[in-house]
């Protein structure tokens, strides 16, 4: 948002609550019924049949199911040119807004994480550039490859007017999204911000998932087991309309949950590995329950990253235990990638409305698939979706390159 | 209370004019267009594609490019854009940060990002995936660069890469004010940075065979009340597409940059020789009275990379002493029109 140096300041904050919220996953369309799938501690995932995995060493993923036809409303041709992730991505913003009570013509900033973006457009470009194929169709695969080419047409076919931020911070990408959407309204720069995240499964990323051997051969991820042998990746999107105490009351609309805050920070151990004792994974939670005023038995839950690698679990687990402290063994944590897989750019923001479901529901979603749990888990895993008090939850974001982000919500909301 | 001041302490460059801050300022006091090369594409049984290029040099010896581990099998994005940000955080400040005594961000923007080894990845996932290169695929993700370079910086503090069309640079500098403002870090580097191969050449062409594809990393170091040229104001970007044609499109970013003494400042366009795409700058700047640049039609068009060379070249134009303010601007190709406003120190 706009920096003019005569009127900068140090920032003062502002409550900022979610208004509106939507979700697409390989688990369904929408609140309900993700909602109904995480309660019933449901797994989705299936045969790959987007791309060929016939030679990949995994088959399945979290694909989601996808309406053919536009939604009522879109333009056909519009719908056309969106790839599958802005799809699903314009799917979940729809909701959010609908549900927050805001209609086109709304001028809000849209953040957003990615980290795959339309990436099967390109591997499109790509084979028929190098397969010697007719030139036909190039321009518009080259076009709309670029992902602020699908966010720009989703904006115009939600009806909104940005400016836009696309943040690609791999793993992250979502919660960063959130979290810059948080600072924007808090700090008095936007009323209301459309923030979400999104990836779309693409060969590729399959593959190069696949070659680190990163992902599940059985295709079954079990975080914080002892013997998980790697992920599952998924597709899908998560937004949420983050909006200023003030402007929802005076919109009378009532907020799903307040966001108490963000923290990010910067992990340099590996390229690809976190550090083993979790140092950026601390900080990121410290940080984050210091800005919120709360101590960590204040924490209801933790929608962990919890991806089912062997160093990603160990890592966030013993961050827990060195947040937490005493309190470790009252601490409730899981890992939703268990039932829908890794959604990647797409997962901060759909872990953070998995969380507002919770907070809504009374309900915590379970660590799926957990037959031994491993040595570090000396907190609460919670291994079958349960009823629960949840007044807070906090989500964990880490992302190849480490990026590190931590988001806090709670049920009630205070000026 | 006196509002904070946001500083432009440093620069870097790589550019198709070589590496360092002086290649490109020499480059452009000539004012004449490089010459650019052939990228041949060969192609079994048919003819080969063509495209004109202006590639980056090869480093010499004393250039900034830091001995680092995490530099040994990257792409030459990482490596043009670790340079440029060595270059603009210079020696005391990294020394202090791999002390731990200074917390730098990093925010980096970018539109194409790491295409070479994208390219020959997914050349080896198509030919089999059972082999394909594990140390190649995470080098394609977007946040790549930016990783190494909080990792040359020894840095923490948090790193954002963000992705948009040609003139993305400006959120990225936007972003560095808000972390500063708020004390996330102490500086904060701002890194635009591209690479080139033969898949964004050819795609490049597609828009116009007029232009010349380029490559290279541009960095600036802010941090609050230093020594150096000022950021006087980041207006939000005016998108693209949305019922404005890019002529007003413009006027609109100009009007929300503030107020300017035309005659004293220097106007960094982002025109490549491109008519059709350089008709809007040509059309609300036909009158411009004060000293002009186009470093695209001397150095080529390096996508996300350019404005942030365009901002550099104006940085070191106000330290230079050649006009008083620098109004910086760049016409989006499919997202929007952005730019930002600077005075000398």
């Amino acid at each position: 948002m706009a920096f003019h140096a005569d009127s900068a300041r140090i920032p003062t904050l502002r409550p900022v609550v979610v208004t509106g919220a939507g979700i697409l996953t390989s688990m369904g369309t929408g609140m309900l019924e993700n909602a109904a799938g995480f309660r019933a501690g449901r797994t989705a995932f299936r045969p790959v049949d987007l791309f060929d995995v016939s030679r990949q060493r995994v088959g399945t993923a979290g694909q989601a199911g996808l309406p053919a036809a536009a939604p009522v409303g879109v333009d056909q041709r519009a719908w056309q040119r969106m790839d599958r992730g802005t799809r699903m991505a314009f799917i979940a913003a729809q909701e959010a807004l609908a549900a927050a009570g805001l209609s086109a013509g709304e001028r809000m900033p849209l953040t957003i994480g990615t980290s795959a973006a339309a990436m099967a457009l390109g591997e499109s470009y790509f084979m028929h550039a190098v397969d010697g194929l007719s030139r036909r169709g190039q321009f518009r695969r080259v076009e709309t490859y670029q992902p602020q080419y699908q966010m720009t047409a989703m904006m115009r076919a939600l009806g909104i007017q940005g400016p836009l931020r696309i943040i690609s911070n791999a793993c992250a990408s979502g919660a960063n999204a959130i979290g810059h959407a948080y600072q924007m309204v808090s700090e008095g720069k936007a009323e209301r911000v459309l923030a979400g995240g999104y990836d779309a499964l693409s060969q590729l990323v399959f593959a190069g998932f696949d070659t680190l051997q990163a992902l599940s051969p059985s295709g079954i991820p079990r975080p914080f087991d002892a013997a998980r042998d790697g992920l599952a990746l998924g597709e899908g999107a998560g937004f949420v309309v983050v909006e200023s105490l003030e402007s929802a009351r005076a919109r009378g609309v009532p907020p799903l949950a307040q966001i108490l805050s963000y923290a990010a920070a910067t992990d340099t151990h590996h390229l690809t590995q976190p550090h083993p004792d979790g140092d950026a994974a601390l900080r990121t939670m410290t940080a984050a329950t210091h800005r919120a005023g709360l101590q960590p038995q204040e924490i209801g839950y933790i929608n962990s990253h919890g991806t089912g690698t062997p160093l990603n679990d160990v890592a966030e687990g013993r961050a827990i235990q060195r947040w937490a402290g005493a309190a470790t063994p009252e601490i409730r944590v899981s890992s939703t990638k268990s039932s829908i897989g890794h959604l990647l750019g797409g997962a901060g923001a759909v872990e953070s409305v998995i969380c507002l479901l919770a907070l809504e529901g009374q309900w915590l979603p379970a660590s799926l698939n957990v037959r031994e749990a491993d040595p570090v888990v000396t907190f609460d895993l919670i291994r079958a979706p349960r009823e629960a008090r949840v007044e807070t939850a906090l989500t964990n974001s880490f992302g190849f390159g480490g990026a590190n982000a931590t988001l806090i919500f709670r049920r009630e909301v205070k000026p | 209370m006196t509002a904070p001041r946001l500083t432009l302490t440093g620069t870097g460059a790589v550019t198709s004019a070589g590496w360092g801050i002086e290649a490109l300022m020499s480059a452009l006091a000539s004012g004449t267009p490089l010459a650019p090369g052939e990228l041949v594409r060969e192609r079994p049984g048919r003819p080969p594609v063509i495209s004109r290029v202006l590639r980056v040099p090869a480093p010499e010896a004393s250039t900034s490019l830091p001995k680092n581990p995490r530099l040994r099998r990257v792409s030459p994005i990482s490596k043009y854009a670790a340079a440029a940000a060595v270059e603009a955080v210079g020696p005391q400040r990294m020394a202090l940060a791999n002390e731990g005594a200074l917390r730098i961000g990093v925010v980096c923007a970018l539109m194409n990002g790491c295409v070479n080894y994208s390219n020959r990845f997914f050349g080896e996932v198509r030919h089999d995936p059972s082999v394909a290169s594990p140390i190649l695929f995470p080098e394609t993700v977007f946040n790549a660069p930016s990783s190494h370079l909080s990792a040359i910086l020894a840095s923490h503090a948090p790193n954002d890469t963000i992705v948009g069309d040609g003139a993305e640079f400006f959120t990225a500098l936007e972003i560095a004010t808000e972390w500063l403002l708020r004390g996330d870090c102490d500086g904060c580097v701002v890194v635009a940075l591209e690479e080139m191969d033969w898949l964004s050449a050819e795609a490049l062409a597609m828009y116009s065979r007029g232009y010349v594809a380029s490559e290279g990393a541009a960095a600036i170091y802010l941090e609050l009340d230093g020594q150096g040229p000022r950021l006087l104001a980041v207006p939000d970007p005016v998108l693209l597409g949305q019922g404005v044609d890019r002529a007003a499109a413009l006027r609109l970013l100009v009007n929300a940059s503030g107020s300017y003494d035309e005659g004293r400042t220097l106007l960094s366009d982002s025109r490549s020789g491109v008519a059709r795409y350089d008709r809007a700058e040509s059309e609300v700047f036909a009158n411009w009275r004060g000293p002009r640049m186009s470093i695209r039609r001397i150095l080529g068009e390096s996508l996300g990379a350019s404005s942030g060379i365009q901002c550099v070249a104006a940085v070191e134009a106000l330290r230079r002493g050649q006009a008083d303010q620098a109004l910086v601007v760049a016409m989006g190709g499919n997202e929007q029109v952005a730019g930002c406003l600077l005075a000398r120190d």
